[in-house]
């Protein structure tokens, strides 16, 4: 497994595209997170402090952050695409199965680099938000710091899911750009699913059940937006926007199940292609 | 004799086209191999079908002793395809490093290697940066890593300058001297005739041949001869039992044997019968011709 994830790394580390797309990916949502939390002056007009709204109080801030963070993903996903149409385009996949390596282990070495990816990038939204939320936040009692961190595992899943999602299409399409163009055909294939559902079922809501079950819609479902959550702290006594913004273990299921299909399919697809 | 791959019947079809029918042959230790054949005819396939990139239909191979699955033996290969495929954005000593770290191998051998073709002084310069004849030498040295049991190439002189072309040769021959085994595809005659000692003889698909070079055609040769008095030569070689076929092209007369003479024995004959020879040579027929001459006869 180390020897597996080394090579991909060389591959990576070496090509300036990846190592800054990656690095970007990393930093952004940093400077994000923190340019929010700062104290910004309007040049006198007014000022702009995120952190009195709450958002940086545990355990909200957990769900902020993930949320947010997670739209950085698309850096990554790139960086996920051009891995595999680069090998098929400079032909190194061939070479690479003719020196020696498995179409199984190159498919792994892939995977592997994403599940390392996600976790550094998991790990490192954890702390970040951990150190943030104990200088802002207005509890930090343990129980409640550490109540919601499933968000983090949610956001883990959310990662390995999206990217093992690119690594299919990547692998399917050959090309980096129609990779790219094929998640934006998904998200509106599902949509289209939904407006079926609705349709077929004669409710919203149906539709939606439907639609939980589709790759992309999964991925999202995981951590919901949490804009409604903050008004709902504002407004306790209005029941109406109250919604569930938790992580379900189900939910959790549907995506490592389309983690599993993708890589499944991906491996497939690459055993039975004559290159 | 110790095999190295063995094919039984190996078929590839693409769709409707059979790319390769039937194949069976076997490589033993120590020989230099060609396989030929016209483009078209199979070889790349056939190639990419033991070295796993290319799925076949029908029957089977295995290397070596046939214990080793196709994934390990692959780490005792070494194999250049068609084009040198290196990540252009690492440098050649970069390239190397990640083919050592897939094989499995120390990079302690990558500089040995780098000497070999020729490239020491350019290990840092980028793959992109890099000729052609620059990029089939690194792959030379990338199949040299691991010390491989057999070395296959496919086409390694294809595209390149003369220049490049005689030192891929000299390369592959210092290779076969230190008694390594090879496997080369080529459509260029001349080429497998230089190098090897045993060929696979391929037309669309089908073994037409397969054995040493120098047995390819039951043949004792033929001579070349050229003198004053054609009619009475004529006359007399039509009278010989040892000589078939007699072609006559300006004034230069050929006749083939169908036994065995050697050259002075002739000389000695015609000159009893009053014949003097300006012009006698005794030769074989080279590889090309008795190439065109197998794949004729299936016509």
């Amino acid at each position: 497994m180390l020897r597996l994830v080394q090579i991909e790394f060389q591959k990576l580390w070496l090509n300036k595209v990846s190592l800054v797309l990656i690095f970007i990916s990393f930093i952004l949502p940093f400077t994000v997170l923190i340019l929010s939390s700062i104290k910004i002056n309007f040049f006198g007009f007014f000022t702009l402090e995120l952190g009195e709204l709450g958002i940086f109080n545990f355990p909200i801030i957990w769900h902020i952050t993930t949320f947010f963070a997670s739209y950085f993903k698309f850096f990554f996903a790139i960086v996920v695409v051009s891995m595999i149409g680069n090998e098929y385009s400079n032909k190194t996949l061939k070479q690479n199965l003719i020196d020696g390596l498995s179409k199984k282990e190159f498919v792994l070495s892939k995977f592997y680099t994403i599940v390392f990816f996600s976790l550094c990038a998991t790990l490192l939204i954890g702390v970040a938000t951990f150190v943030i939320g104990m200088y802002y936040s207005s509890y930090t009692e343990a129980t409640i710091i550490f109540r919601e961190v499933e968000f983090l595992l949610a956001y883990f899943v959310k990662l390995v899911g999206f990217f093992s999602l690119c690594l299919f299409f990547g692998m399917l399409l050959k090309r980096s750009a129609f990779a790219l163009a094929f998640l934006v055909i998904l998200y509106i294939f599902e949509w289209i699913v939904f407006w079926v559902s609705v349709y077929i079922f004669g409710t919203v809501d149906a539709a939606f059940k439907v639609k939980s079950f589709m790759p992309l819609e999964s991925m999202y479902n995981l951590i919901n937006q949490p804009i409604q959550r903050i008004v709902m702290t504002k407004f306790p006594e209005k029941a109406d926007i109250m919604y569930d913004y938790g992580v379900h273990w189900y939910e959790i299921a549907i995506v490592l199940g389309w983690t599993a299909i993708f890589i499944f399919l991906s491996y497939r697809l690459l055993k039975k292609r004559d290159l | 004799m110790e095999p190295i791959l063995t094919i039984n019947n190996l078929t590839k079809k693409f769709g409707y086209l059979t790319a390769v029918k039937n194949l069976s042959f076997s490589i033993q230790k120590g020989n230099v191999y060609g396989i030929l054949g016209p483009n078209g005819s199979g070889k790349s396939t056939t190639l990419g079908i033991v070295l796993n990139v290319v799925n076949k239909t029908k029957g089977d191979f295995h290397w070596f002793d046939g214990n080793v699955s196709t994934h390990d033996a692959l780490k005792r290969v070494g194999a250049i395809i068609e084009r040198p495929n290196f990540y252009p954005y690492m440098s050649a000593e970069q390239n190397l490093k990640l083919v050592c770290r897939i094989k499995g191998v120390s990079e302690s051998k990558i500089d040995e290697k780098l000497a070999v073709v020729g490239l020491l002084d350019r290990k840092d310069h980028k793959f992109r940066t890099y000729s052609l004849g620059m990029k089939q030498r690194l792959a030379i040295a990338s199949a040299l890593l691991n010390d491989p049991e057999i070395l296959i190439l496919d086409e390694p002189t294809n595209g390149l300058d003369p220049q490049g072309i005689h030192q891929i040769r000299q390369i592959i021959k210092d290779i076969a001297a230190k008694g390594t085994t090879i496997l080369l595809a080529s459509h260029l005659l001349d080429e497998v005739e230089k190098v090897c000692s045993h060929v696979v003889v391929l037309r669309k698909g089908e073994k037409l041949y397969s054995g040493r070079v120098d047995e390819m055609i039951n043949s004792y040769g033929f001579f070349e001869l050229k003198t004053e008095n054609d009619l009475a030569l004529l006359e007399a070689l039509k009278a010989h039992t040892n000589i078939g076929n007699v072609k006559v092209e300006g004034d230069l007369i050929t006749a083939f044997l169908n036994g065995p003479m050697s050259a002075s024995d002739f000389n000695k004959l015609m000159f009893e019968k009053g014949i003097f020879l300006s012009h006698l040579v005794k030769r074989k027929e080279s590889l090309e011709e008795q190439f065109l001459q197998l794949t004729d006869n299936l016509n």
